[in-house]
């Protein structure tokens, strides 16, 4: 009898000391804080703990004061992340989750523009991803306005609108239609980084040369070799002139320079030169008789 | 004495026929907990542009970043920043080799066991140099400060991992967990 009053004493201590530890170890944990601000917990009872604030973002120890609030200063949680929050007591241990958020407003972009140089007139020729993040370099998830503007100082600028999502934003844009050094420049809020495209001419639209003689030389010429923008081809574009005679068929390759491609070849009566440049095919020439 | 025998000749025949049942079990449950590797699904990745996703570049990217938890996982335990130089690179290196050190300033360290994983991939960059992945992981945490285990938690944390292609392998650029 004696022991059974023992056990049921006992049991009684034990059910009151585990209820007492369960409202010793309570935690009041913010849902979330924005990453960087001051925040605090609260805990309940009474005695020394520790607290220790854990996520792969970050991990904090403090004692603490068991019934005390505890706080914590701008920027000692500035890492955003899932965080585990456990207060450990002499006798009781307690925990809860909360989330770290990144801050709403952007502080760094980190913009991908590709390529850096391509031909004018490319359809959806150049690609521009923005990643933004906040002071602590966390990404921010909250969906952000980024603009991209492509703009060269021969006018013809091009601007898009994209808000983030999962904190990236993603543009296509054509390229220009004048060669230029073209500034494409991604913004979100105050923050704006800039990105130089070398716009460079297209392909030759069309080939026209002219021929005449110097003695027993021919000098042929080409106009001007220009893209479909009127853009002059950049110097060192090959030019084939080939010329077909009784004697065989002769080619030169020219680079251009200065805008034409120059050459001589041997003057012969009848004979037809043709040109060409990339897969467009100039005008013909036929020889007749001096 | 013969009736003896026989019942200890059954008993006998009774073990033999029991023990391949037996083995069979316990190497079963020795599969099971002896298999680490977390559950892993993938949502359909059809719709992950602007880029083409191929498959075999689907492939290194689960691999790889089911590779880095790996890294992390024995890092973390070890207290040692450099076993992240694999599969982490940038901020996401930065901020876990910090935390790593801090730990280890407190005499702390963290054990991360990843459960489960459900990956969806997001996007996939149109010059190929980022793919985005969300990942639903259940993970359990254990706290151990000097070496004394605090505490065991389980967790589930939605995480967005940025990865971009290194020389051998992609790495984790972004890791960051948000709120579900």
């Amino acid at each position: 009898m004696k022991v059974r009053f023992t056990f049921l004493i006992g049991g009684m201590v034990l059910v009151a000391m585990q209820l007492a530890f369960a409202q010793t170890g309570a935690l009041r944990l913010p849902r979330t804080v924005e990453a960087g601000s001051a925040f605090s917990i609260q805990s309940t009872g009474s005695g020394k703990a520790t607290l220790y604030i854990v996520g792969p973002g970050q991990v904090l120890r403090r004692d603490v004061q068991l019934g005390e609030t505890t706080s914590f200063a701008p920027g000692d949680l500035h890492n955003a992340g899932h965080y585990l929050a456990v207060l450990v007591g002499e006798s009781s241990i307690d925990n809860g989750t909360f989330d770290v958020t990144a801050a709403d407003q952007p502080a760094a972009l980190s913009f991908l523009a590709k390529p850096s140089r391509l031909p004018v007139g490319l359809h959806s020729g150049i690609s521009g991803v923005v990643y933004v993040f906040d002071t602590f370099k966390n990404l921010v998830l909250t969906p952000v306005q980024v603009s991209f503007q492509l703009s060269a100082d021969a006018g013809g600028g091009q601007r898009q609108t994209v808000t983030t999502r999962d904190g990236v934003a993603w543009t296509k844009i054509d390229s220009g239609a004048k060669e230029a050094a073209a500034q494409f420049v991604a913004q979100a809020g105050s923050v704006s980084v800039t990105r130089v495209i070398q716009q460079v001419p297209g392909n030759p639209c069309s080939l026209r040369m002219n021929a005449h003689r110097a003695g027993q030389r021919l000098v042929l010429e080409t106009e001007p070799v220009r893209d479909c923008g009127g853009n002059a081809v950049p110097d060192g574009t090959i030019v084939t002139f080939t010329e077909a005679s009784s004697d065989g068929q002769a080619t030169v390759d020219v680079p251009i320079k200065r805008g034409i491609a120059r050459t001589e070849m041997p003057a012969y009566d009848g004979a037809r030169v043709s040109v060409a440049t990339g897969v467009v095919m100039g005008n013909e020439i036929r020889l007749g008789k001096e | 004495m013969k009736r003896a025998m026989n019942n200890s000749g059954q008993r006998k025949r009774r073990q033999m026929r029991t023990l391949p049942l037996i083995a069979c079990l316990v190497f079963t449950a020795m599969s099971v907990l002896g298999s680490e590797g977390p559950v892993v699904r993938l949502a359909p990745t059809d719709s992950v542009g602007p880029r083409t996703l191929e498959k075999q570049t689907q492939t290194a990217v689960i691999r790889d970043y089911l590779e880095a938890w790996r890294s992390l996982t024995v890092a973390f335990e070890q207290n040692r920043p450099d076993l992240l130089d694999p599969n982490f690179v940038g901020t996401a290196k930065e901020k876990l080799a910090d935390t790593i050190l801090d730990q280890a300033k407190l005499g702390i360290q963290t054990r991360y066991r990843d459960g489960a994983h459900d990956l969806r991939l997001v996007f996939y960059s149109p010059e190929g140099l980022s793919i985005q992945l969300l990942d639903t992981v259940e993970y359990d945490v254990q706290v151990l400060d000097h070496g004394k285990l605090q505490t065991t938690q389980h967790v589930r944390a939605r995480y967005v991992a940025v990865m971009t292609p290194t020389e051998v392998r992609w790495k984790v650029r972004i890791f960051q967990a948000q709120p579900e």
